[in-house]
């Protein structure tokens, strides 16, 4: 039933494409060839999360990379669990993500090559000004959970396997805790709209700091518990990686074009528009690509050594 | 491409520092239009057709040919939307014509959700069309395409209806084209692959309220008006 039921959508995608064959509208990353102008008119698809998406980083400093090339950057915001299948699909040409676990795990199975580190910034732990299990001004992340779970108090997950969602995991786990029951409410959403429901239900979520900024006007919840940025533990660090898919897995992805947006990305220019953008007054990523010391750990998966076998 | 800040919003200092540039609402409203329409149409061309077979002869298996419609009629959009992202994806039967994330694809998604009810509700107008009239034309020396014409004619208003139903479906929905589409927008602000329905999601999720308000109701504007112009058509001024 499922085959009968491709071919039949594939006989119609045909007449679809027939149908809208010279109507306006995006070329889907064919390249134009035939001029000299290498990646000219070509179109970049970028799969990422929604906290840089949402943040409004990439549409302020993407138009430069266009400038320069001639090219479109079609970014898709997703949540890194999605960003990385998308990718592992060859259905984009780089990805932008933040769950190193979930990096290393796919440039081991071959997926991604070239990763850089990019930027960070920081998760912090918000909630209502009344906080309830009170939490304010605790200096560990795991015992502020502890204390949310033993005080039942309201905490809403992401939900989505994303990187915001993977920290949470593994600081309840670092916790000891196994965080369940009515208290706990998983939403399956964007760290905005989660948000909006923490605010909605007086409740206590952790988020990037960068969409909490990008959104603070619009809700009522404080940071209760600070990342590394303001002083707080290193545990709610945020680093950001990219990386160009491997052409050798899906031949079809736009390498030269994706290692081009890598190298703009990572240079000086593109790290200082990073570092320059803001929001509400507030900084919102800290560039880490250009340093006096270049970490080789950066380019491939940590732990990497001889005796890791593929 | 730069686009000049809508003149009316800027009156508004609620929604100035809001993505809400005239081009980036226009442009998602082309989005939504143009793959509605084609979708709608296309549907449309594919279902009449079916609609008729079924109407004015009888075959084996047109009764499993009717249970796949109504179950169609109510299948979830999300459900296709994962088809057709399957089928499109570099590894799916079409990952070749590299459609992922284009509105080709959610083209092919909408045709799929619009189908089958203007396939049922078009079969419903065309089986309603009293025997009589079909005796007549019969009478009247009419051959079989000639009767039925006639029939359609009488049912336009439920055919009408039908397009409407499907241009509903696929103007209203936001699940499939979310996923196949990828609700791109260049950083010019102009929509590639973004439509009314997921840019409301996209704004809710950003908290901005008052441009997913904006955008719902310029989304109600074009169903209603739709609406309007179908019921004029189909109804000829004179409603059955």
């Amino acid at each position: 039933m499922s085959i009968q039921r491709r071919q039949f959508i594939a006989t119609l995608g045909g007449g679809a494409l027939a149908a809208t064959a010279g109507c306006t509208g995006s070329s889907g990353g064919q390249s134009e060839s035939g001029g000299s102008a290498g990646v000219a008119g070509e179109t970049l698809t970028l799969t990422t999360t929604t906290s840089t998406y949402d943040t409004g980083l990439l549409d302020e400093v993407h138009p430069d990379f266009e400038e320069m090339y001639g090219v479109t950057v079609d970014a898709v915001a997703q949540g890194t669990g999605a960003a990385l299948e998308s990718a592992r699909n060859g259905d984009s040409d780089v990805v932008m993500v933040h769950a190193r676990g979930l990096e290393d795990e796919f440039m081991r199975n071959g997926y991604g090559i070239n990763r850089r580190d990019l930027m960070f910034n920081d998760f912090v732990i918000v909630g209502p000004e009344s906080d309830p299990a009170g939490v304010q001004g605790m200096d560990s992340a795991t015992e502020a959970l502890t204390t949310i779970a033993e005080a039942e108090a309201t905490f809403v997950s992401r939900g989505d396997n994303s990187g915001t969602h993977t920290k949470e995991r593994n600081l309840w786990e670092a916790a000891g805790a196994d965080p369940g029951g009515d208290w706990y409410q998983e939403t399956g959403t964007g760290m905005g709209e989660a948000l909006n429901v923490a605010n909605q239900q007086g409740a206590y979520t952790l988020s990037d700091r960068g969409t909490f900024i990008s959104q603070r006007s619009e809700i009522g919840l404080i940071i209760l518990v600070q990342g590394p940025i303001e002083g707080g533990p290193e545990t709610l660090a945020n680093p950001y990686g990219i990386m160009a898919v491997n052409p050798g897995v899906h031949d079809n992805a736009n390498y030269d074009l994706a290692i081009a947006y890598i190298g703009w990305i990572t240079s000086p220019g593109a790290q200082d528009a990073i570092s320059n953008y803001q929001m509400n007054g507030e900084q919102l990523f800290f560039p880490e690509a250009v340093s006096e010391n270049p970490d080789f750990q950066q380019y491939v998966p940590e732990g990497w050594s001889s005796d890791t076998s593929g | 491409m730069t686009v000049p800040l809508d003149p009316v919003v800027s009156l508004l200092p609620a929604v100035v520092d809001l993505p809400f540039r005239e081009g980036y609402v226009r442009s998602t409203i082309y989005v939504s239009l143009y793959v509605s329409v084609i979708a709608v149409t296309l549907s449309t061309l594919f279902s009449l057709p079916v609609a008729m077979i079924m109407g004015f002869s009888d075959f084996r298996g047109k009764q499993f040919v009717k249970s796949v419609i109504n179950t169609g009629m109510g299948f979830p959009s999300v459900v296709v939307g994962l088809v057709v992202l399957f089928a499109v994806s570099n590894q799916g039967p079409l990952g070749t014509l590299e459609l992922i994330f284009t509105k080709e694809a959610m083209i092919m998604s909408q045709f799929v959700l619009a189908t089958p009810p203007i396939t049922a509700v078009s079969l419903a107008a065309i089986t309603g069309v009293d025997e009589n009239v079909r005796d007549a034309a019969h009478v009247l020396g009419g051959t079989r395409l000639d009767v039925a014409l006639v029939v359609v004619k009488e049912a336009r208003y439920g055919i009408a209806t039908a397009v409407l139903a499907g241009f509903g479906r696929a103007i209203s929905e936001v699940g499939s084209v979310l996923i196949v589409g990828g609700n791109i927008v260049s950083s010019s602000g102009i929509s590639s692959t973004r439509t009314l329905t997921t840019a409301i999601q996209l704004e809710a999720r950003q908290g901005q309220y008052d441009t997913a308000m904006v955008l719902g109701a310029v989304l109600v504007a074009i169903v209603l008006t739709v609406n309007a112009i179908v019921v004029r058509l189909g109804d000829d001024g004179v409603m059955q």
